[in-house]
């Protein structure tokens, strides 16, 4: 099996599925550059830079793709949609609806998100369950090589518009243009198995809307997406070292939700910990205990998620985020 | 207020040493993402900037911190900002693209665009709160396509605010050429949305100065928005680290990187006809050889060479300057390093 890093991963299903699809195109800020692999490949016809303008060619993605293209909009990061966000909130996830079921607009949008690199509370957030808000849109957001390759894949096949949303701090080539650019002299803390992995020669379709689990314990059940996964996987570690065992639970696609995921996990466990990149309040985190009311299930709940706006300075910015040790905390205070 | 040359040539300056300290700290690691500075632009800044005063609002983009230092904020606390320390402009909490100083009525954002309806709602502010007050907008050519921009002037035109427009424009929106993005002329594009533009050489900051001068008495005296439009340099490309300019600095670090994929990728099965292959690599290449044909090499287009220029009638007065500047700097720069009182 090969191994490839995260967005290399991503832009081999990507290239996968443009040769078998000459309907897919690619544009957005630097894409020449960022896609120069794919550009060389498929040419420029396909792989289009745009202006600095996201209201303008997110909008045009969104027809683009009612009228027959299979648009892939790339925004350089996810906190740059507000800028451009009418397009997703009342136009692409409002179209199927409108027209009686009748158009559907197949946009899939990459978006770069997250932090831990000390970017600043612009440049950093996750705003997946703000996104997930909206019905009409599918939500994804991969922890691994080979999921975020599977997902690419199912997006592109997924016929309503869709928002892949990429963990920065798993891949190389936006840490190393947003964070590092070329130097030695710092270092971010990265999680192994989310940055580089093995993935099969040909792409399959990872369904959407389908939960993995990625360890399997009887205490505790910590669920979560994207960078988040990795953190909660070395919690479990030290979890396990005070007798703790914990499943973790990978959501892959916030929506639609793995609720029956959800559910199953916490019935094991009896206790659930939401580990989440994105905001507490009125997201992903409320989302998950509203599934476990919802099923009647007696389950200790609990949350660590990001509550503020994400501060400038490293030791600020890693400390407000779903760190190791307030997972560790967090579920310590379910028992 | 009367043209100096001195004067706006030791804001440069200053502003130069700063921002090459700021550069340092962050090639130590100091400073963990993305650093963009203003090195090249520093004419355009002086020459619009030397004009404010009390009262005088500035909506900054995500390089400002010349502007900030110019407007007379301690150049410590900003070094200290961008170090993420507690006790920098801003406590750390924002860092050097959303520098903001309530006092100087000067606030920043990351967003590419936010200074246009920023600038407005300064401006409209000003007009009742602090007549004959002017508001300051700084952003690069690239902005110019972002829809708020637009909207802004010509909110700007429709309720005839004191607000000035500054375009410093270096040809490129981060890594695609501007004039490939861009339709029509810029100039002609504020003048369509009432907003009176005047281009000038960016780069020679006397030529700023009138500029400004002509645009911010007008505004003050209630003539309504200006458009500026200055070109420059950057020296340091969009942000430090940029990878075009590492492909050509260090070509043979960075680019077995680039090469490597780009050629497998290039003849992988799969995809557009040769022709269209071709013609991909050449858009590649395009940009590779754009930043290969290097303006920044140029010393003419660094806008302090000029400025410093005018100045060498008099060695000596030139040489205190410098000196006094420097050693300003160093001081700034050991005031900023030291320990965070407990």
């Amino acid at each position: 099996m090969r191994r490839l890093s995260f967005t290399q991963a991503v832009d081999d299903a990507l290239g996968q599925a443009m040769a078998a699809d000459p309907r897919i195109i690619v544009f957005g800020e630097d894409v020449p550059l960022l896609r120069r692999d794919l550009l060389v490949r498929f040419g420029p016809e396909r792989i289009l830079g745009t202006p600095i303008s996201e209201s303008a060619f997110l909008g045009a993605g969104v027809t683009a793709a009612m009228a027959g293209l299979r648009p892939i909009v790339e925004l350089y990061m996810i906190d740059f949609i507000g800028v451009a966000v009418d397009a997703l909130l009342n136009q692409a996830a409002k179209i199927e609806t409108f027209s009686g079921g009748d158009w559907t607009v197949p946009l899939l949008v990459r978006a770069p998100c997250g932090g831990w690199y000390g970017d600043g509370g612009q440049h950093e957030q996750s705003l997946w369950g703000w996104l997930a808000h909206i019905p009409g849109l599918t939500v994804i957001v991969p922890s691994t090589p080979a999921d975020a390759g599977g997902l690419m894949i199912a997006a592109l096949q997924n016929d309503g518009p869709t928002v892949f949303c990429e963990p920065k701090l798993l891949s190389e080539s936006w840490l190393d243009l947003l964070g590092s650019g070329g130097r030695t002299t710092v270092h971010y803390d990265i999680p192994e198995e989310g940055a580089r992995g093995p993935v099969p020669r040909k792409w399959e379709p990872i369904p959407i809307g389908r939960a993995v689990l990625r360890r399997s314990g009887g205490d505790l059940s910590l669920v979560s997406a994207g960078v988040g996964v990795h953190r909660a996987l070395e919690a479990a570690d030290a979890l396990r070292e005070e007798g703790i065992s914990a499943d973790v639970l990978d959501l892959r696609t916030i929506s639609p939700l793995d609720a029956a995921g959800v559910r199953e996990t916490a019935s094991k466990t009896g206790r659930l910990l939401v580990v989440d990149e994105d905001y507490e309040g009125f997201g992903l985190s409320g989302e998950i205990a509203a599934v476990l009311a919802e099923a009647g299930l007696s389950v200790k709940y609990g949350r660590v998620c990001t509550r503020v706006t994400i501060p400038y300075a490293r030791a600020l910015e890693d400390r407000v985020l779903p760190n190791v040790a307030r997972i560790c905390a967090g579920a310590r205070k379910l028992f | 207020m009367p043209f100096d040359a001195w004067a706006l040539y030791a804001l440069m300056l200053k502003s130069r040493l700063f921002e090459e300290a700021a550069a340092n700290l962050w090639h130590d690691g100091l400073i963990s993402g993305e650093m963009h500075l203003g090195t090249g632009e520093e004419a355009i800044i002086a020459g619009v900037v030397s004009h404010l005063g009390e009262g005088d609002a500035m909506a900054l983009d995500h390089r400002g911190s010349a502007a900030l230092l110019m407007r007379g904020v301690d150049p410590v606390l900003i070094l200290r900002e961008l170090l993420g320390r507690s006790d920098g402009l801003c406590k750390g909490m924002g860092g050097h693209m959303h520098l903001f100083s309530r006092g100087h009525l000067a606030a920043s954002s990351g967003i590419v665009g936010a200074g246009g309806p920023a600038a407005v709602g300064f401006a409209l502010a000003g007009s009742r709160l602090r007549p004959g007050s002017v508001s300051v907008a700084f952003f690069g050519e690239g902005t110019a396509n972002q829809g708020m921009l637009m909207e802004s002037m010509n909110l700007a035109s429709a309720w005839n605010l004191p607000v000035i427009f500054v375009c410093k424009d270096d040809g490129w929106s981060i890594t695609v050429r501007s004039d490939k993005v861009t339709g029509g002329r810029l100039s002609e594009r504020a003048r369509g949305l009432g907003v009176p533009p005047t281009e000038a050489d960016g780069l020679d900051a006397a030529a700023v100065w009138k500029a400004a001068d002509a645009a911010i008495g007008r505004a003050r005296a209630g003539g309504g928005p200006a458009f500026l439009h200055f070109r420059c340099v950057h020296l340091e490309a969009h942000f430090l680290g940029f990878p075009l300019l590492r492909a050509v600095r260090k070509p043979l670090k960075e680019m077995p990187g680039i090469a490597g994929p780009l050629v497998k990728s290039l003849f992988r099965p799969g995809g557009a006809a040769p022709g269209a292959r071709l013609s991909g690599l050449k858009t590649v290449l395009a940009a590779i050889l754009a930043t290969l044909r290097d303006p920044r090499r140029d010393s003419e287009n660094d806008p302090l060479n000029r400025a410093r220029a005018a100045l060498r009638d008099d060695p000596a007065r030139l040489r205190e300057l410098e000196e006094r500047i420097r050693k300003e700097m160093e001081s700034t720069l050991a005031s900023a390093l030291a320990e965070v009182p407990a």
